[in-house]
Order: C-alpha cells, then structure tokens, then sequence
C-alpha cells in the first residue's frame, strides 16, 4: 500500500497502536462489500424462513384436493437437484478462474452456471404448469398457495441470478478485469448462487422428500 | 387502459380529505415555485437529492421525520376530537369508514414515517462521526435507503387525494384486509407503501451493521465504541433479522388480494391466524428497533451532560445485546387472547418479563451516571429525566400486560394503547427530540433556542400525561380501541382532559416549527464556533460545525474509551494540540442520482399496481432494472479532494482549536 | 477505502483463501460430499429398511450437513480468526431462522389444536361454506 492508499483510508499514524483483530482503521472495499452481500443472503434466508415456517403451518391445509404425496414426482426433483447443485461448483471454477484474470474461462464456466441455471428453472416451471393444468393451482388450497410461493420464490431467485449472470457477462466482457470492482461484483454473484443452492437443499427435502413420504 | 382508477377514486363528496388534498397541493407548488426562483434547485439536486454523505442523507430521514409528525399527529388531533364530541347520542363528525382510515393512517405514518426515519436519520448523522470514519459502508446505497423511504411515505399520503387508505388498523389483520372484505385500494396502498419502504429499511440495516462492525477509526475496538453505536449496532442487527418476515407476510396478503391465493383467507384452508404470528414476529422487534437507539442517544446525553463518562459501560453493552436478542423471543405476547394456550402463553410472559431486566439495569446505569456529576440541565437532560420517569411508568404496565390473565381483561382496550403511547413518546419520541437537540449545533453551526427547546419539553412531558393517563383508567372501566362512538358518557371528563394533553402536546409540535425557524433566523447569536458546544466526550466533537463532506482529515487514533475526551484531556494537560499530522488528498463516493431516480419508478411501479394499470407497473420494472444497470456501469466511483482543500479546512481547525485549548487551560 | 488490505486480518465470505490446487479441490471435493449426501436422501426417502417415524429427522440431518458442505467448501466459511465476522454473521441467521421457524410451528400447533374441531371436519365445514 502507498502512502496515499493509507492516508486514503487514514492511517498515516504510523505509532497507531494495535488493539488487536480489525482495530487498525477501516477495512478494504474488497472484505468490506462482500461481507455486506453476506448479510444480505443471511436476510434473504430469514424472508425463506418466514415462507417455511408459512409452508409447515400450512401443510396440511389441502381444502379436500390434492396433497403433496399426489403431486410431487422425485424424479423430476433429483433432476432440478442435480442442475443446481453442478451450476454451484461450475460457478466456483468462474470465480477461480476470475480471479486470475482469465476472460475465456470465466465467460465459459458463467455461461455453464447460468444454462444449469436455466435447466432448473425450466423443470420447475413445466412442473408449475402441469399442476395448474389440473386444478391443483396456488388458488386451489393454502397447501398449494403456500408451496407454489415458497418454491415460486426460490424460482423467481433463481430469475434473478439468471439476469445478474448475464448482466456481469456483459460487463466483464465490456471492462475487463482492471477494476477491482468487477472481481468483487462476482464474489457477490458467487456468494448469491451458493446461497439459492443452500436454500434448495432445504426446499428438497422438505417440500418434496419428506412431503412425499408414505 | 388505467386499470380501476377512475375520476371516483378523488374526494369530491368528502369535505376534510378534499379540502386538505387541496392545501396541501397549494402548499407544495408553492415550496416548489419559491425554490425555483431562488435558484436554488440546482444546489438541492447536486447537494442534498443526490448526495451520497451520511450527514446530509441523515437531515432528510429527519426532515421527512418532522414532515410526517405533522400529519401524524392531525390525524390524532381528529381522532381525540372525534372521541370528545361523538358520546351518548351524538355521533361526532367522522363517520365509522372516514374514522377507521384515520387510526390505520396515524400507526402507519407514525410508526413507518415518523418514528423509524427520525431514528435511522440521528444514526445516520451521529454514527460514521463517533466512529472516527468518513462515511458508511455503502454510500450510494444509504441515497437510494432514503428515497424508497421517501415513495413509501409519498404513496400513503398520495392515498388522502387519490383513492383511500386502508381501514384495517396499522397492521391490516385478516381477514378484514382480504379482498373479500376490503374491496378497496386501502389495503393495497398500505401494502405497497411498505414494501418499498421495507426495502430502504432493510438496506440501512445491511449498510449499518457492516459499518459498525468493519469501518472504526484505527485503535476502536468493539469496547471502544460509544454506546450509542452499540445500540445502533443492536438495532440495526434486528432490522436485518426482522423486515425479511415483514416483507414475506405482506408479499403472502398481497397474492391473497391479488391473484386469490389462501393463506390467510376464511376459504380455501388459510389460516389468519398465522398472519397475526408472521406480523408480531416482526412487529416486537419493530419496537425495539426504534427503542435501542433512543437508549444509546441517552447514554450520550447522560454522559455528557452530567460531566462523566457512562456509568457502567460494560454492563450497558451487554443489557444492549441481551435486549436484541430476547426481543425476538417475546412476540406472541401481542396476541395471549388468540388462543396458543397456557402453556406457551406462559413461556412468552415470562420472556417478556425477563426483558425488562436488562432495560432496568440500563436506567440505573444512567441514574448513577448523573449521580456525583454535575449536571448542566439543558434541553436534552430535560428530555432524559423526563424519559426516565414516564419510560419507568409505560415499561411498569407493560410488565402488567405480560402477564396473560392480566392481558387477558385488557388486551386492545385502551389500557393496551396507553401503555404503547406512554413508552413510545416516553423512550422514542424525548429520545429523538433529545438527539436532533444535542447533534442540531454538529449538524448546522449553531444550536436551538434553549428557552423554545424547555417550553417545547414540558408541552410534550404535561401533554402527555393529560394526554394518556386518562386512558389507562379508561381502558379498565372497559373502554376498546379505536372506537368511533363512546357509549358511557361517564367517560367524558376523562375524554376531555385527554383533549387538553393532545392539544398542548400539538403546541409543543407548532412550537418545535416555530423553534427552527427562529432559531435560523437568529443563529448568529448561537454560532458554534468551536465544535464542541456541550463540552462533548466522542468523536463527533472534534470536527469543527459543519464538518467537512469528509469528515476528519485525518482518522482520529483511538487509545481509549472516550476518545475524544481522552484526547481533550492530553491536550489541556500537555498544554499543546496534538502533533499535526501529514495530509494527503482524500477520495469519497461521487454524488448519484440512481437513488432518486430508482424511487421514481418504485412509486410509479408502485401506484400502477395498486389501480392494477399493469402495462404502466412492467414500465416502471423495466425503469428501475434499467436504472440498476446504468449505474452498474459507471467507471469513475469516487471524486479527490485535493490536499490544498483538506490542508486548509485543518489548519483552520486547528486554529479554532488552538484557542479553545488557551481558554480550557486558563479557566479549566 | 483503499482497494487492497496490507495485511488481511479479514477474509470476504466467498473468497477462496488458498492456492490454485488446493481452491480447485475445495470445490470438487464439496461437489463429491454434497453428491453423496444428496443421494443418501433420496435414498432414505425411498427406502423401508428404516424405522418410519426416523426418516424425516434423518433427512432434515441429512439436509443440514449438504448445508454444511456448500458452506465450507463453496463459501468457504471456515472457523479461523479471519472468518469471525463471516461465523459470527451466520450464527445469528442461523439463531433468527431457528426461532422463526420452530416459534411459529409451535405456536400455529398449539392454535389449531385449541380450535376445537378436526383439521378434515374443518376442511368439510369450508367446503361446504
């Protein structure tokens, strides 16, 4: 760091004395974005759990029609799983390889992410339109409203990573690497795409595993 | 083409909604035309409406804040009248669907509106200062925080002109605010109006939090932390932990009204009940959200105005993190009477309970600062000795409430809203008016009129009494809330004193208008020349009034609790300032108007759904996304200050300093 | 703020903080575990061989470690002294969500039970209303 990099952020006391951990001045923008992001997720994780604890409350609420066991196909399930649990690691390899500048690779592993990304959301969206074909629509029950908003909302996440994906292809396409900035925008995408993985583990198993349990 | 919005949905036939529509439109062109030939729209836009400092996002939330007391409290005015003319056979003059619009709009603008901007807006000022740092976490993203809140605010208001407003109670239950039974546009207004404010929220709590736990000046350590970044840090940590289940609860109403889904419905297996549970759990942190940092700004005016350092540091931090975290443990006590049963009524009443421990060792900890020092009694210490004894009334009934049979019998009688006003007004409303008192000198350059600042603390202290005590006698002679009509007429000596306290506490508000601009008009008798007008003890006060767009030229080296106290002390006994440092040129954020512009379109996306004009709300998506996208793209994030500017902005200081240190030390 | 920390005492979450080999390996061998785990539920959910009333506390177990994998080896949240912020953080998410979701699953229970009727007679009375 040069002297006009510290004195940036003040620390030009060279005497300052060193309490310990995280006492020397305000960190980077490098710790201090991300870490922000990481709050955020945790945030977006409370909202699921409002949905989850909605779901429990109201899984048995079936109104006489059709209740999970009847529904949910695993295959279809293990499926969607799969897609999104390789989109996770693929985007790993697109952080790793950002972060040593490497344009092909990074572009080619965030193309990879968003097509599994894309392979999800089209299963789910077919299951969605099958179960309205045949009257078991979110307007049917509060079983069905709340599954389709609790798995509709990791959807519409999921829409969202899509469009961010492809947005920071574009700019990273457009900028390069030279600003730090980009890296950290990645890191947030990254940390934003485990985190709708994390969430899906929990949607599996239970919505659609212990939901169809004999 | 414009969905359900029709030339129907503007008051024609109702006399106070269209004549106050009508004021207020004049009032605002007429704001808005003065401006403009003044010449003063450019500087509002490239200093205020774009600015991405702290200092001055913290005096709009306030603003705002001030703005929306007003409204607020007419709509409190209205209702104490209402309850003072319409007993026995008369039938006042607000009918039952005009009077229910008020209470719901009262609790939404005073909880949303009011209290919550004033609070954010005092941390948003105060807390980068105390910490010894520039700015917050995310700059551009406390701007945008700011007009999210601000379209929330404007699309309520927006409901007195155009359509109605929700007549549900501030928390819209179902299923009165189901389609079925709410029709109207009430409830969607309420619910879009938060949402999006809920946003600005949520993004202040994610900025604030990362701040106070990653940007302290060098040598601040967690222990070294004023307790009022503490009690931010506290209530900032909750807002993140409970608007998400705000947000979710009032997406699930919403596609209840809108695409008819059932969770909260009678029909279809919706369960209402389960909205009361979802809202609570947000709704008891909601209170401690806005009383955490009331706490801390009153541990800052203890201290400093008694001449001490806080009493018991340690155990006030600790009593701060011990309420974050039993307020998300007590909230079914909001509802004892829906029927959970004894036994997890019993679990929660306790909790409740437990919480007011730590929150009485927080009031003897400000007692025994006081105790030994010596005390100056300006208008905040007004405000904290007049907290300290209502609080310790409002928090004694709600001990009483946390015991189930108790609140078994009053549970939403009045007794219930006494209690809820008493500690409100009592903690948030002195806290506030403390804060914006104490940091207005930081702020601006010089302080409030001292004589106004008392005469407007005892409207507010006799007010509130006159005002609420009446109440809780009431609420056990069996008085409900939000009645419209008063059957007893026993009850109205009590009803008319309450009209008293509402009408003096509404002078003590003209008067606080009155206070700022006499106090502007004369501030050349005030000028805080200095930077320190009440002989402070944290960081703030070492800048000079107004501080610099950075703050400190140089980050303050912290070497103990009370560092700026600290360093007053080496000062005087060392006779000399300290060692001037080496300056260099100092990068901040570039002003944006991506925040303006983003609530623009939340507004409009906002208002095209609640009259269901779904082309104009894709529009305003597409606006908003764009908006992100084009900011996203921006390559120059940050503008320098040369080192000339800083040099000389810290030598004047220093100057200034110079001289308050020759007087400290002849007269010390 | 300046762009790089001179002596990182911190770590951003999601940040691989090793080398080229060993950040490769993180992921794969997350990828391998949270395959594994991944099958083992799908697996109990299908199988007889275990006793009924288990299978879902199996399962929710079997959830949390997938959880646990996609936090170690692809967020990279590991209990170090850099990571403090980044544990402590997910601690109180985790404590928030806990008391989210099992306060309200009590709570709803014992509200629905205190309703008198059963949940089918009340799904006949609304069907009928």
């Amino acid at each position: 760091m040069t002297a006009t990099e510290a004195a940036a952020i003040g620390l030009t006391h060279a005497g300052s004395e060193d309490t310990g951990l995280g006492n020397r001045g305000p960190q980077s923008k490098n710790i201090v974005v991300p870490y922000g992001f990481w709050l955020f997720v945790l945030s977006d994780i409370v909202l699921f759990s409002a949905l989850f604890a909605t779901y429990a409350a109201l899984s048995r609420a079936t109104d006489g029609g059709p209740t999970s066991n009847q529904l949910f196909d695993r295959n279809l399930v293990a499926v969607e799983t799969m897609a999104l649990l390789l989109s996770s690691f693929v985007c790993g390899l697109a952080i790793i390889a950002a972060k040593r500048r490497n344009m092909l690779w990074t572009q080619v592993w965030l193309f990879v992410t968003g097509l599994l990304g894309l392979v999800f959301l089209g299963i789910e969206l077919f299951e969605f339109a099958h179960m309205i074909s045949i009257g078991a629509g979110p307007q049917r029950s509060a079983f069905l409203s709340s599954f389709f908003t609790l798995v509709g909302c990791h959807g519409a996440h999921v829409t969202a990573g899509l469009l961010w994906i492809g947005t920071m292809m574009a700019q990273i396409w457009a900028k390069g690497f030279d600003r730090a900035h980009v890296f950290r925008r990645l890191l947030c995408l990254s940390i934003f795409w485990h985190a709708l993985d994390i969430i899906w583990v929990a949607i599996f198993t239970i919505v659609y595993l212990i939901g169809t349990l004999p | 083409m414009f969905g359900r919005l029709t030339w129907d949905a503007i008051p024609f036939n109702q006399p106070i909604p269209l004549i106050t529509s009508v004021v207020v439109i004049l009032i605002i062109a007429a704001i808005v035309i003065w401006v403009w030939r003044k010449g003063w729209w450019p500087y509002l836009w490239s200093e205020w409406i774009t600015s991405t400092d702290h200092k001055r996002i913290g005096v709009m939330y306030i603003v705002l804040a001030l703005v929306m007391l007003i409204r607020g409290f007419s709509d409190a005015l209205m209702m104490r009248a209402q309850q003072s003319f319409a007993i026995g056979a008369s039938q006042g003059y607000l009918p039952p669907e005009h009077y229910d619009q008020i209470f719901s709009a009262h609790g939404t603008i005073m909880i949303f509106f009011m209290a919550m901007p004033f609070v954010i807006g005092l941390m948003n000022f105060a807390v980068p200062l105390q910490l010894g740092v520039r700015d917050v976490a995310f700059p551009t993203m406390n701007n945008v925080s700011f007009w999210l809140t601000a379209s929330g605010a404007l699309l309520v208001n927006l409901s007195l002109f155009i359509g109605e407003f929700a007549r549900t109670g501030w928390l819209a239950y179902p299923p009165l605010s189901e389609k079925a039974f709410s029709p109207g546009v009430g409830v969607d207004y309420y619910l879009v109006a938060l949402q999006i404010a809920g946003v600005g929220t949520l993004l202040t709590g994610i900025n604030f939090v990362t701040t106070i736990l990653k940007i302290r000046a060098p040598g601040m350590s967690y222990m070294r932390m004023p307790v009022f970044c503490w009690t931010a840090l506290a209530s900032n940590l909750l807002i993140i932990a409970a608007f998400p289940v705000l947000t979710a609860t009032y997406a699930m109403l919403m596609l209840d009204r809108y695409l008819g889904f059932h969770f909260f419905t009678n029909d279809g297996g919706g369960n209402s009940m389960l909205y009361m549970n979802l809202i609570w759990v947000w709704g008891h942190p909601e209170v401690y959200i806005l009383a955490l940092p009331a706490f801390g700004i009153f541990s800052e005016v203890a201290s400093t105005f008694s001449g001490k350092p806080l009493f018991g540091y340690r155990s006030m931090v600790f009593a701060t993190m011990a309420i974050c975290i039993i307020s998300f443990c007590v909230w079914l006590h909001h509802f004892f009477t829906m029927g959970a049963g004894a036994d997890v009524n019993a679990i929660f009443g306790i909790a409740s309970m437990i919480i007011a421990v730590p929150t009485g060792v927080k009031i003897f900890n400000w007692l025994f600062t006081m105790y030994g020092g010596r005390v100056r009694f300006n208008v905040p210490i007004h405000y904290l000795i007049g907290f300290m004894v209502t609080f310790a009334i409002g928090g004694m009934t709600g001990v009483l409430l946390a015991i189930p049979p108790v609140d078994f019998v009053v549970h939403n009688s009045l007794f219930l809203v006494a209690h809820f006003h008493n500690v409100i007004i009592g903690l948030v409303v002195f806290g506030v008016m403390a804060g914006y008192t104490y940091w207005f000198p930081k702020a601006f350059g010089f302080t409030l009129d001292e004589r106004l600042g008392k005469i407007i603390f005892w409207c507010w202290f006799i007010g509130f009494y006159l005002a609420w005590m009446p109440e809780y006698a009431l609420g056990f002679m069996g008085a409900t809330r939000r009645l419209q009509h008063i059957s007893d007429p026993s009850w109205t000596p009590y009803l008319t004193v309450a009209m008293i306290g509402a009408l003096i506490i509404f002078l003590g508000i003209v008067l606080t208008i009155v206070q700022l601009i006499y106090s502007i008009a004369t501030r050349d008798r005030r000028r805080d020349v200095t930077g320190d007008p009440w002989d402070g003890r944290t960081l703030e006060w070492l800048t000079l009034s107004p501080p610099p767009h950075y703050n400190f030229a140089v980050l303050p080296d912290v070497h103990g609790e009370e560092a700026y106290w600290t360093r007053k002390l080496t000062a005087i006994r060392e006779e000399k300032l300290i060692e001037e440092p080496r300056y260099e040129p100092i990068e901040m954020p570039l002003n944006t108007p991506v925040g303006v512009i983003c609530a623009f379109f939340a507004s409009v996306t906002g208002f095209a759904v609640i009259w269901y004009i779904w082309w104009l709300a894709i529009l305003g998506l597409l606006g908003s996304f764009a908006a992100m996208v084009w900011y996203a793209w921006r390559d120059e994030h940050e503008h320098v200050i040369p080192v000339e500017v800083v040099r000389a902005n810290a030598q004047e200081r220093r100057r200034v300093r110079q001289e308050l240190l020759a007087e400290l030390i002849k007269a010390p | 703020m300046t762009e790089d920390d001179p002596e990182p005492v911190n770590v951003a979450p999601g940040e691989p903080h090793d080398s080229l080999m060993s950040e490769t390996l993180s992921y794969v061998v997350g990828l391998g575990f949270a395959l594994i785990l991944t099958g083992i539920s799908f697996w109990v959910a299908s199988t007889s061989a275990l006793w009924g009333p288990g299978i879902a506390v199996g399962l929710v177990v079997l959830a949390i470690a997938q959880m646990g994998v996609h936090l170690v080896f692809f967020l990279h949240i590991t209990s170090g002294p850099d990571n403090t912020n980044n544990v402590l953080a997910l601690a109180f998410g985790v404590l928030i969500v806990f008391l989210v979701m099992i306060g309200t699953i009590w709570i709803m229970a014992h509200m629905n039970a205190n309703m008198g009727a059963s949940p089918e007679l009340m799904n006949l009375q609304m069907q009928r209303g």
